[in-house]
């Protein structure tokens, strides 16, 4: 019989191996479900992990995979401060509606003036909305004591009814003839958030990712306060032996996290996405949840993971127009990975070992 | 002699890294008190686990009264006779003291009968105790004695008691041995494991001594002296701490009324907690587990909060100063739970070593980590206290106990505190380990520090402390000079004994 015996020393080699590990089980589950549902598995796979990347559209696909990943690691790099701290974070998807809806606004308020500060104003704008969004939580977590988890949750519903307000109501383009949705910002210079390089998918957010995963490695690696964040998640008895005041970490984990998904926001809805529409949100706040886990809520990890993710959503996109594979399926799959991946995490704290026989 | 009650042959357990035990064998007999004595880590507890069936030898063998006897679990090893009283307890706060004896039996009677035997066996070994009462209520002395009628309700043929006496105050100990020897009269058999040699001493028929999982000797310890047993089991002399008597110097640090409410349902509020504590003195503060140690650590360390003027170091109020900024100004803790409060498990010596030495050793600049400096200042902790490990980057769950007692302990001495508050320095540490602590503190008190040890262990205070002071729900009793003390003094200061009026009868 197999038994769980822990290890004395949680394991290197594992927490390394395990990322790659789960994405194997991932793509041999996901084949056999794709099996399940008649599809050719191999071809499912190649056509999700290999297509966008080598395939004969991959010009198309391949920048779309610094769009996708792009906010993705952004805010996933803000949840893993709170997430190693203890501090639970589900509402980065309002966060990140809040932001665009701040940096949007920003933009439409100037319309039509042009000015190299607008583009800098609405940045600023994104990550303050961001912020504000979670800082709701976080008081109301210091004053009451109430549970980060659900309101922050609860707010991305609240969020989603603001965004749908906005498109149908305050931001709606008047020159739109009665459709819901704001102006297109691609449209409006200041405001665009365009390619810094053409072709590449290369745009601010993707710079503004690049520097989240750097000062979040800096952070954690060598300034104490990082160091103070994963001592309170890790030991939060001894953190406050340590000097730790639960409540600042509280504030600057959510705060950080609603900023920097108010920021993905913002330079989503002023890029890709170009205009506030009722069905601007779609999903990333919720998906960067695997992919900080997916990345060991490691910086580094998280900036890979962000790329895999991105490309999941890419590749799930081409198997459904190609090979007609249920969207459900795509969603399935995501959801596998992170599943396999916390199975295996046991590997690391845990070694399987076959039970000693019994001794008469 | 007869057939020996259980005889145990060449019993040998391994587990990775380290044999437990290494082809143990001896015999108890009925009606006897047999000791096993041993450090910590010498094997003791895997024994016992092995008679109470609870875990497997990988060889050798045991009989009860000459049959073959071999639990396949506790509750086999019950069948036979053999009970077992664990020094963690296992009982359920918000159940009655009937209601949890129910629970550790086979097939429990109807609680009204139940009740009325747990009376009945309280009675007739002296153990006064209420079946009705919450068990949330009663002292660590009464929560024994529930263990202790649950083991006697299934009349068992030997008793194994696990460090039974590092809970209970000095009464409470002889209430305790009075029953034993009852037990032993009417022909039980009672496997005592402790390292207090002074207790095996009065209590105990014969004793053995297990080292590095061998058993290295058997003794009759009323014939052999304390010094000698701790010898057998350190396997070498070691010296015991000395104390060099010293004048006080001034006034260090001073508590005037601290009171504060509890931190958690089952956690204990101070009531006008008052202590002075000079520069060169030791300060002992005795008192059975649960009556404030943590709570006292806690608002001497910044961890809890308290009026400004309620605690004062060198004269200057510091009540609303949060950890670090009393360890800028000198005043230093070590707190009993060693994973999880002192140091945070998972992380390494290194990291360890910034958590509480960031400010004094100066282990970062301008907010970032100076990681060699860090890494220094572990070697340093490791190379002067003695602390076995691979290296600063291993994780402090890795290490055994008392080497982590002893990092936690270097770590805070090695910081020049002006004023060191300790709770439990020596808790579950080896008898060499514990000298070399208890001679640092005696060495910083030296340097003219001033030293606040926070301990159950009245025999550590009595070495090492000047005065004596005692905690008894959530009140510190007035200090007294320790050499001017009796142990029933003692015992009186700590609260008396629960219950110990009736207990006579």
């Amino acid at each position: 019989m197999l038994r769980l015996e822990p290890r004395p020393q949680p394991s290197r080699l594992w927490t390394l191996t395990t990322p790659p590990l789960a994405v194997l089980i991932t793509m041999i589950a996901g084949g056999a479900l794709f099996a399940a549902l008649g599809k050719d598995p191999v071809e499912a796979i190649a056509t999700i992990f290999w297509q966008p990347l080598f395939g004969e559209f991959s010009f198309y696909y391949r920048p779309q995979l610094l769009i996708k990943a792009a906010p993705l690691i952004l805010i996933a790099i803000g949840l893993s401060l709170g997430f190693r701290a203890g501090i639970w974070n589900i509402g980065a998807e309002g966060q990140y509606i809040i932001g665009a809806l701040a940096g949007a606004g920003v933009a439409l308020a100037f319309y039509p003036y042009e000015s190299a500060l607008i583009f800098p104003l609405m940045v600023l704008a994104g990550a303050l909305g961001g912020w504000a969004w979670a800082m709701i939580p976080a008081l109301l977590k210091l004053r009451f004591g109430t549970n980060e988890i659900l309101v922050s949750l609860m707010l991305v519903y609240v969020a989603e009814q603001l965004l749908a307000a906005m498109a149908l109501g305050l931001m709606k383009n008047p020159e739109g003839r009665g459709f819901p949705g704001s102006r297109n910002l691609r449209q409006y210079d200041s405001a665009h958030n365009a390619e810094l390089i053409a072709g590449t998918g290369m745009h601010w957010g993707v710079a503004a990712a690049l520097i989240a995963v750097i000062l979040a490695y800096i952070l954690l690696s060598r300034h104490s306060l990082g160091f103070h964040i994963r001592l309170a998640g890790q030991a939060p008895r001894a953190a406050r032996f340590a000097g730790v005041h639960p409540g600042r970490l509280v504030v600057f984990c959510l705060g950080t996290a609603g900023a920097l998904a108010g920021l993905a926001g913002m330079f989503e809805v002023a890029g890709p996405a170009g205009q506030v529409s009722i069905d601007f949100n779609v999903g990333y706040g919720f998906t960067a949840i695997i992919v900080a886990f997916l990345g060991r809520l490691h910086p580094v990890g998280i900036a890979l993971a962000g790329l895999l993710m991105a490309l999941t959503y890419i590749g799930g996109e081409m198997a459904q127009s190609t090979m007609g594979l249920p969207a459900a399926a795509i969603q399935l799959f995501q959801g596998m990975l992170l599943f396999f991946l916390l199975a295996v995490d046991l590997l690391t704290n845990y070694r399987i070992r076959l039970r000693q026989r019994e001794v008469a | 002699m007869t057939t020996p009650l259980l005889s145990i042959h060449g019993l040998t357990r391994a587990y990775p890294g380290v044999i437990a035990n290494d082809a143990v064998s001896f015999d108890i007999h009925e009606g006897e008190a047999h000791a096993l004595l041993g450090e910590n880590g010498a094997g003791k507890s895997t024994l016992v686990k092995m008679i109470y069936g609870l875990v497997k030898p990988d060889s050798g063998s045991m009989s009860l009264l000459g049959a073959p006897y071999a639990p396949a679990n506790p509750s086999a090893a019950r069948a036979a006779g053999v009970a077992m009283v664990f020094q963690h307890f296992s009982l359920f706060d918000a159940l009655s003291v009937a209601e949890n004896v129910a629970l550790g039996m086979e097939a429990p009677p109807p609680m009204r009968q139940l009740a009325a035997r747990i009376r009945e066996v309280s009675q007739t070994y002296g153990l006064p105790l209420d079946p009705a009462r919450l068990t949330g209520d009663l002292s660590a002395g009464e929560r024994q004695r529930v263990e202790i009628i649950r083991c006697l309700l299934q009349d068992p043929r030997l008793l194994i008691m696990d460090e039974p006496t590092s809970v209970l105050t000095p009464q409470e100990v002889k209430i305790l041995f009075s029953t034993l020897r009852k037990l032993t009269a009417e022909g039980v058999a009672i496997l005592y494991i402790s390292h207090k040699l002074d207790e095996i001493r009065t209590l105990c028929d014969a004793a053995t001594i297990l080292r590095h999982g061998r058993n290295v000797g058997t003794c009759v310890p009323q014939e052999t002296s304390a010094r000698e047993m701790a010898e057998a089991m350190v396997g070498a002399s070691f010296n015991a701490p000395r104390r060099a008597g010293q004048a006080a110097g001034a006034v260090a640090l001073e508590v005037r009324d601290l009171s504060l409410p509890a931190p958690s349902a089952f956690g204990t509020a101070l009531r006008d907690v008052s202590l002075t504590l000079r520069q060169g003195e030791i300060l002992g503060i005795g008192g059975v587990a649960g009556n404030g140690q943590d709570e006292v650590l806690a608002a001497l360390s910044g961890e809890r909060l308290t009026e400004p003027d309620t605690i004062r170091l060198d004269g200057a109020p510091i009540g609303r100063l949060d950890p670090n900024a009393r360890r800028a100004l000198g005043l230093l803790a070590a707190p009993e739970e060693r994973l999880g409060h002192a140091a945070a498990p998972e992380m390494s010596l290194t990291e360890n070593a910034l958590l509480s030495a960031a400010t004094r050793e100066r282990l970062t600049r301008r907010g970032f980590i100076r990681w060699g400096a860090a890494r220094a200042f572990a070697n340093r902790v490791i190379a002067e206290f003695d602390v076995r490990t691979p290296g600063p980057e291993t994780a402090a769950r890795a290490l055994s106990g008392g080497n982590l007692q002893k990092f936690v302990i270097g770590r805070e001495v090695l910081q020049r505190p002006r004023v060191l508050v300790v709770n439990q320095p020596t808790w579950g540490v080896d008898a060499a380990a514990a000298a070399a602590i208890r001679q640092a503190l005696i060495d910083l008190a030296a340097q003219g520090a001033a030293i606040l040890c926070i301990s159950q262990d009245l025999d550590e205070l009595l070495e090492i402390a000047d005065r004596f002071a005692a905690l008894n729900e959530g009140r510190l009793s007035e200090a007294r000079p320790t050499t001017s003390l009796s142990l029933d003094e003692i015992g009186l200061m700590m609260g008396g004994a629960h219950g110990m009026e009736v207990a006579h009868v």
